[in-house]
C-alpha cells in the first residue's frame, strides 16, 4: 500500500509524461523521445495502481492475464496494419476508449463504495452527474467511432445518410438525456442509468451518419475529443488526476484538429457535424453538363514533360492511398531526381481521410520529410514550377474555390496546381470529387489528363522515363 | 470556509485544457496522424480506473458483476496501449531527413 498523497504524485507525474509526449511531436527528431516518455508515464500509472490496490489474490492473476491478451491483441494490430488503413484504425481505437469509459462507469455506478462514492442507492450528486456524463460521452464515443470505422472501411457506404428531421431528433434525443440524468440525480433508479447509455449509443450512431466520407478527418479528429472528455468525465467521478490531466489535453487536442480540418474546408465546424454536403449539387451539375473539350494522354506524354522539366511539384490525394501508390511514386521521384529534376511534395490539410494522412504514407515509402510541404508553404512556388502531377486529389486543387462564389466550396484554400506550366491530372475518370463538383483544371489548356489507376500510371511512367 | 477538493480538480482539469491548447498547437503538421494515435494511447490512461474497479471489494468475491466490467475495461483498454504506442512508434521510425538516407 501506498498513501494516497504519494498515489497523487506518482499521478501528477505520469500526467506531466504525457505533456512531454505530445511537446515531443513539435518535430519529427524529438518524436520518438516524447512517444518513450508517454510509455513511461503509462508504466507509472499502471503499477502506482496496482500497488495502491493491494490486492494480489486471485484477481491480479486475472488482470495480469487479461492484459497480457490485450497487449498481444493490441501489438500484433500495430505491426501488421498497412499505414493506408491507419484512418480506420484509429478510429477502431477510439471506440475502445469510449466503450472503456462506459465499462468503468458502469462498474462505479454497481459498486460505488469502492471507489469513495457513496453507497449503492446514495451515492453522491456530483458523482453521479461526472459518471453521467462520462458514460454517456464515452458511449457516444463507441458508437460513433464503431460508424466512422465501418464507412472508411468501406463496410458501411461512404456517402452521407439523411433523413427528415433528422436534427430535430438528435436535439430531443440530447434533452432527453439531460432529462434522464437529472432525474437519476433525484431518484437513484438504475433504470435511468442504463436508458442514458442506450439513448447516448443511439446518438452517437446518429451523430456520424450523416457525414460523407471527405469529412473523415473532421469527424475522426472530433471523436479523438470526445474519447478525451470521457475519460476526463471518468477521471472527475474517480477523482484522478491523471485521468483528468489526461482527459484535457486528449480533448484539446482533437478539438484543436477539428478546428485546423474544418478551416482546410473553410467550413464552419457545425456545418460539418450537420453534414450532408454535396447531396442536392451532384444532382444539379450533373444535369446542365455540357460536353467541354479535355485533353488526354498517356504515360509517354506525362514522362516526357516530366524528363524535360526542372521542377516538378507532386499533390498527393485520398486516390494515392486507395490505389496505394505511394512506393511507386516515390521510385519515380528517384528517377526523376537522377535526371536533375527538382521535385517536392505539396500536401493540403484535409488530403485524405484523417491529419496527416498523407505525410504518413510519404514517410512510409522512404520520402524524406523535408521534401513535403504544407499548403501555406508551398503555395507561391507552383507559378515557378513546369510540372504539377496531381494523383488521387481533386477537390482541393479546384480553381473554382477562388473564382465562383455559387460552389460549395467557394472560400476554401487550394493548391494553386494551375498556375505551374503544365498540370499532369491522374485519375480513373472525369467524374467529379466528393463535393460533387466538376473540376475547372479538367478543361484548362495546360492540364493533360492521365486516365488511369493512380499505381499503374505511376508504374508506367517509370518505364518511360 | 474549506475549498472543496473538487474545485482543485476543476483548475488541474482547466489548466490541462491550456497546457493541451498551447502544446498541440506547436505540434508539426505532418506529425498530426501520430498525434491521433498517441492520444489515443494516453487516453487509455483510463485502465487505472478499470483496475480499480477490477479488484475492489472481497477477493473470494472477485467475480460481482462491477468487477466484471472492470476486467472488460482492462482488455479493452490494454489493446489500445499496446497498440497506440506501438503504432506510434512504427510510424515516427519511418520519419527521416534527406541526410539520414544516404
Amino acid at each position: 500500500m501506498i498513501s494516497a498523497n504519494l498515489l497523487a504524485v506518482f499521478y501528477l507525474i505520469s500526467g506531466v509524461l504525457f505533456i512531454l509526449a505530445l511537446r515531443g511531436l513539435s518535430s519529427p527528431e524529438t518524436s520518438r523521445q516524447g512517444n518513450l516518455f508517454g510509455i513511461i508515464g503509462m508504466f507509472i500509472a499502471i503499477s502506482v495502481t496496482i500497488i495502491s490496490v493491494g490486492n494480489f489474490s486471485i484477481g491480479f492473476l486475472y488482470l495480469i492475464i487479461l492484459m497480457i491478451i490485450g497487449g498481444l491483441v493490441g501489438t500484433f494490430i500495430a505491426f501488421k496494419i498497412p499505414m493506408t488503413a491507419m484512418p480506420e484504425l484509429v478510429a477502431g481505437f477510439h471506440s475502445l476508449v469510449g466503450l472503456a469509459a462506459v465499462f468503468v462507469a458502469i462498474s462505479a455506478f454497481l459498486n460505488p463504495d469502492v471507489f469513495n462514492l457513496g453507497t449503492k442507492g446514495n451515492i453522491k450528486i456530483a458523482s453521479l452527474i461526472e459518471m453521467s456524463l462520462g458514460a454517456s460521452i464515452g458511449a457516444i464515443t463507441f458508437t460513433g467511432s464503431v460508424i466512422a470505422f465501418l464507412k472508411l472501411r468501406g463496410i458501411m457506404s461512404g456517402s452521407p445518410i439523411t433523413f427528415f428531421g433528422q436534427h430535430y431528433l438528435n436535439l430531443m434525443l440530447g434533452l432527453i438525456l439531460i432529462g434522464f440524468i437529472y432525474y437519476l440525480c433525484k431518484t437513484q433508479i438504475d433504470t435511468c442509468f442504463w436508458i442514458i447509455i442506450i439513448i447516448s449509443f443511439l446518438l452517437g450512431i446518429l451523430l456520424i451518419v450523416p457525414i460523407g466520407g471527405a469529412d473523415m478527418p473532421v469527424v475522426i479528429s472530433m471523436l479523438n475529443s470526445y474519447s478525451g472528455w470521457a475519460a476526463a468525465g471518468i477521471g472527475f467521478t474517480l477523482e484522478n488526476t491523471a485521468l483528468i490531466i489526461t482527459g484535457a489535453l486528449v480533448g484539446s487536442s482533437g478539438a484543436i484538429l477539428s478546428y485546423i480540418m474544418c478551416k482546410g474546408m473553410n467550413r464552419s465546424f457545425f456545418n460539418v457535424i450537420l453534414g450532408g454536403w454535396g447531396v442536392t449539387d451532384q444532382t444539379s451539375s450533373s444535369g446542365s453538363k455540357e460536353q467541354k473539350p479535355i485533353k488526354s494522354g498517356n504515360a509517354d506524354d506525362a514522362a516526357f514533360l516530366m524528363k524535360n522539366a526542372s521542377s516538378v511539384i507532386i499533390v498527393p490525394g485520398y486516390g494515392m492511398a486507395v490505389a496505394q501508390a505511394q512506393h511507386a511514386l516515390r521510385e519515380m521521384v528517384d528517377v526523376l531526381k537522377k535526371n536533375g529534376v527538382k521535385v517536392k511534395y505539396a500536401i493540403h490539410p484535409v488530403a485524405g481521410r484523417m491529419p496527416g494522412h498523407m505525410n504518413v504514407l510519404l514517410a512510409e515509402a522512404n520520402v524524406p520529410y523535408d521534401e513535403v510541404f504544407e499548403l501555406e508553404e508551398i503555395n507561391n512556388d507552383f507559378a515557378n514550377c513546369d510540372v504539377a502531377y496531381v494523383i488521387g486529389a481533386n477537390d482541393v486543387t479546384n480553381p473554382v474555390a477562388k473564382t465562383d462564389p455559387q460552389s460549395p466550396i467557394y472560400g476554401m484554400p487550394i493548391l494553386d496546381v494551375e498556375k505551374s506550366k503544365s498540370v499532369l491530372f491522374v485519375k480513373r475518370s472525369l467524374s467529379p470529387g466528393y463535393a460533387g463538383i466538376d473540376n475547372d483544371l479538367f478543361y484548362r489548356d495546360n492540364t493533360l489528363m492521365l486516365f488511369a489507376d493512380a499505381k499503374k500510371m505511376t508504374e508506367e511512367i517509370i518505364k518511360n522515363l | 470556509m474549506e475549498i472543496d477538493p473538487f474545485i482543485f480538480r476543476l483548475s488541474i482539469f482547466i489548466l490541462s485544457i491550456f497546457i493541451g491548447y498551447y502544446v498541440v498547437w506547436s505540434v508539426t503538421p505532418s506529425l498530426h496522424t501520430p498525434l491521433m494515435s498517441v492520444t489515443n494511447a494516453i487516453s487509455s490512461v483510463i485502465i487505472i480506473g478499470a483496475i480499480i474497479a477490477a479488484l475492489a471489494g472481497e477477493s473470494e468475491n472477485i467475480f460481482d458483476t462491477a468487477n466484471i466490467f472492470g476486467f472488460l475495461a482492462i482488455i479493452l483498454a490494454a489493446v489500445n496501449i499496446f497498440g497506440g504506442f506501438l503504432v506510434t512508434q512504427r510510424m515516427l521510425a519511418m520519419y527521416k531527413k534527406k541526410i539520414d538516407k544516404k
